[in-house]
């Protein structure tokens, strides 16, 4: 067995919220080492909300779900950049990296002094990125931006919705993610290029411009046809039927998409062969597509009764493609994901045993590892000083004293302005944000109970 | 000369449909050599979906190959004869990387699996995108881009309380996918110059589905809460802001985060907005439907334009709905030249998204048009591989090319 696949690089990561941290957490699960430098006194927005136990507890900042999903396998430092010892040690971190990775608006890394014309005279072959939301150029270089807004921005919620509805934003902020995956293709194009040069290079990624990367064909429709294309709910521009039918239960739902007529008599045949099947309103790929209301009716009438794990194994060992609509819950169960060993059970230091997603990929040979929980705030500070960079435990303990370095946010006791305390498990269920709650969940997981 | 960050990268793409697609579209737009892989007559699924000019079906003309699967070079071969499986070998012996993304079935009914080809090429990495993965009990179920997206996760979350769940448009859970297997295929790279060692690359794009449900996805983990989709009253998640209808279309204020006094402000609405009950995060769960009702009335007779600058003049980071129209005139994407011409052969000049980023020192080359069914044939054959035209000729009428 190889070792890690990334073993031997080293990542100064700045990245705060999303975007660039679940990109740097891709290369620690693969043996990058990954010092995620932090800041005490504006907290990673990511550390705030939704709560481990729905509890702020005494440290609520090391209780953020999201926090806890993007930072896995990364030593922390939390290291304040206003002051000049604290650029300085960024430096001496730089020094010793291949990447350094952030995503603040333009302006920030430019106000610490801390930019890539600075960086590089600290280390000539620095590969850095800057994923920002409009990216270092342009009139909106400066417009901040949220994970959230940018999908809306980006041409994706005018294609998301029901059908003559309004456009959707979904629930998670997508361009983060597809941001963070291609961070992660320019990180290792970067690292070969300077195998092969011997020379770094500056990124500037624009979160924006990734979501509109990922919408080509409307863009090419409006190129061809100056067509505006917009929402078809779970519709398929030639398939039917395709969407999502009602189950047995509550909020339970299955998906089915036939995209054949062997798949649509076979779809026939497990439901029964009922009479209206085969109307001729139903008999073709296009008589199908035309009458989906009425075909979308009558599937559900078959559906509605039945359990929503049950309608998928029936279609598919019949050979229709469909699937179970899962929550939350449901996932955490799935046999499919289970066998795969997808979730990593591991141990964390403020929160107690928990699982989080596996890795993203599955390498044969060099598979990726969960060898650290998410770290704590500034829980590496030590660490990295002394066996990084030399220093002793005295200068440590200066750097601490002196508020350089730190293990707590400043104004400990009081949350950001504008975030949500805790919202209430009684109120989510009855604001309907809420679909199931279990108080003995680790029984029903199978985690120790602590 | 090193040229682009993945110059001398050999990729061979046995890919189709989206998420393979998009994978090595990600390589050849950083400069690797992608040899795209398709069936002899047919070609990739993609080349019979639209959009088409002017709803034309067209091989040559779906918008959605041509995006997907430019500057790729592209050759026919049917990889069910057998000598269509020796030439097969020949291009994976040199080659760096194998992308594909058929069921999991499909390599080893052909006898090109991995523990095969490594033997032809131990340095490979090859890489299969698949629905669900190449083990599990859901391995060969049949799937789509919604059937991902229902047992992935995400879908569960997305829609109004009680109506069906509905997914992202188009195909955003393949797409991920995609650059997940780029992402993934490189760090196989990376490993294989450090340690001279191919391997087996698997994506499954329920898992990628699943790492895009941000908190849902593990919260039932951390507290037992499975979480659902819209408020039940108010519709719009209320406390953490939507997307409302103003004159000309859609305005997004993103409501976390953010001093709620502030908001009150921009508005210059103390009198509706302003109210004792919305100030707390719960107080506005809690009346999500009079808070959407204030906000819509503040949003509703104003520009998305308008509200979107000004808001940004507040520093606040709010959002409008763009379309495709609005996009090609989006100034920041025109300052910034993110849009690029292509002229194809037969579908002609059109505007195609350029790449999401700009790197120092090396400006994004003038990119080629997807190729043509075959386009580079006797390139490959004949000057990669040593074929002579006479060879070629006769591989065509065996139909193996």
């Amino acid at each position: 067995m190889a070792g890690m696949p990334l073993e031997g690089i080293r990542i100064t990561d700045i990245g705060t919220a999303l975007a660039i941290p679940v990109a740097t957490k891709f290369l620690a699960d693969y043996g990058a080492e990954v010092i995620k430098v932090e800041s005490f006194s504006h907290l990673d927005s990511a550390r705030v909300g939704p709560y481990t136990d729905n509890e702020i507890g005494e440290k609520y900042w090391e209780r953020g779900v999201p926090y806890m999903t993007a930072n896995a396998n990364k030593l922390d430092i939390a290291l304040d950049l206003n002051k000049p010892r604290g650029k300085e040690i960024f430096k001496e971190l730089v020094r010793r990296s291949d990447v350094v990775t952030e995503n603040f608006p333009p302006r920030v890394m430019k106000n610490f002094g801390l930019d890539y014309p600075v960086l590089k005279e600290v280390k000539p072959d620095l590969i850095m990125i800057s994923s920002s939301g409009y990216g270092q150029t342009g009139p909106w270089m400066n417009y901040g931006a949220y994970g959230w807004g940018l999908e809306p921005m980006s041409g994706i919620s005018q294609v998301t919705g029901y059908q003559e509805g309004l456009p959707l934003r979904s629930s998670i902020p997508y361009n983060d993610y597809l941001g963070a995956m291609n961070a992660v293709v320019l990180i290792m194009a970067a690292l070969e290029y300077r195998r092969n040069t011997g020379k770094g290079m500056y990124i500037d990624f624009s979160q924006y411009e990734v979501g509109v990367f990922a919408v080509g064909e409307t863009i090419l429709d409006y190129s061809m046809n100056q067509r505006v294309q917009t929402r078809m709910g779970n519709r398929h521009p030639s398939m039917a039927p395709h969407g999502c039918y009602r189950c047995s239960g509550n909020d339970k739902w299955v998906v089915i998409a036939v995209s054949s007529d062997e798949e649509w008599q076979a779809l026939c045949q497990a439901m029964g062969n009922p009479a209206w099947a085969k109307d001729e309103k139903f008999a073709d790929a296009l008589s199908r597509w035309k009458n989906q209301d009425e075909l979308d009716r009558l599937i559900e009438e078959w559906t509605t009764t039945q359990d929503h794990y049950e309608v998928m194994r029936v279609l598919q060992a019949a050979g229709v493609p469909a699937g179970a609509v899962l929550n939350g819950k449901e996932q955490a169960l799935d046999p499919h994901l289970k066998e795969r060993d997808y979730y990593w059970v591991h141990k964390h230091p403020v929160v107690g045993t928990r699982a989080l997603a596996g890795p993203w990929s599955k390498l044969s040979k060099t598979p990726a590892i969960m060898r650290m929980p998410p770290p704590t705030l500034g829980q590496h500070n030590e660490q990295v000083l002394s066996e990084l960079l030399g220093m002793s435990k005295e200068e440590i303990a200066e750097l601490a004293s002196e508020g350089i370095i730190s293990t707590k946010p400043v104004g400990e006791a009081e949350l950001p302005p504008g975030y949500m305390p805790v919202m209430p498990i009684a109120l989510g269920m009855e604001a309907g944000l809420i679909s199931e709650y279990d108080e003995n969940y680790r029984e029903i997981l199978g985690l120790p109970q602590e | 000369m090193i040229g682009q960050p993945l110059s001398g990268v050999k990729v061979l793409d046995l890919t189709h449909h989206i998420a393979g697609p998009y994978c090595t579209k990600l390589l050849t737009d950083l400069g690797a050599d992608v040899i795209k892989i398709e069936k002899p007559d047919e070609g990739d699924t993609a080349r019979r979906m639209g959009p088409f000019p002017n709803d034309e079906p067209h091989p040559e003309k779906s918008g959605l190959f041509l995006y997907l699967n430019t500057h790729k070079r592209g050759i026919t071969l049917n990889l069910k004869s057998e000598t269509g499986k020796k030439i097969f070998k020949e291009l994976a012996r040199d080659a760096d990387i194998l992308v594909e993304n058929f069921e999991p079935r499909v390599m080893p009914s052909l006898g090109l699996d991995y523990e095969t080809l490594e033997k032809v090429n131990p340095k490979l990495v090859m890489t299969s995108i698949s629905s669900f993965g190449q083990t599990g009990p859901y391995r060969d179920y049949k799937a789509a881009e919604i059937v991902a997206y229902a047992l992935g996760g995400l879908m569960y979350t997305c829609g109004d309380y009680d109506r069906e769940p509905v997914k992202h448009g188009l195909a955003m859970g393949q797409t991920l996918a995609g650059a997940n297997g780029a992402g993934s295929t490189l760090v196989a790279l990376y490993c294989q110059r450090e340690n001279g060692i191919g391997q087996h690359v698997d994506v499954s794009v329920m898992e990628t589905v699943t790492q895009l449900c941000y908190v849902f996805q593990v919260i039932y983990f951390y507290g037992g809460t499975a979480f659902r989709r819209r408020m039940k009253v108010g519709g719009k998640l209320g406390a953490l802001g939507d997307v409302f209808p103003c004159k000309d279309g859609y305005f997004v204020p993103i409501l976390i985060a953010l001093p709620w006094e502030l908001i009150v402000n921009f508005f210059n609405a103390a009198d509706t907005l302003g109210k004792p009950e919305f100030s707390s995060s719960v107080g506005r769960i809690l009346y999500a439907d009079q808070v959407d009702n204030a906000l819509e009335a503040l949003t509703r007779d104003r520009s998305k334009h308008e509200l979107f600058h000004s808001s940004q003049e507040w520093r606040l980071p709010w959002a409008l709905v763009q379309d495709a129209k609005d996009l090609v005139n989006c100034p920041q994407l025109q300052a910034r030249d993110f849009f690029v011409e292509i002229d194809h052969p037969l579908a002609g000049k059109l505007t195609y998204p350029g790449v999401p980023y700009k790197i120092s020192g090396i400006p994004w080359p003038q990119i080629n048009p997807a190729p043509l069914l075959g386009e580079h044939n006797e390139e490959i054959y004949c000057k990669r591989l040593g074929y002579t035209k006479g060879d070629l000729a006769k591989l065509r009428d065996r139909r193996v090319i």
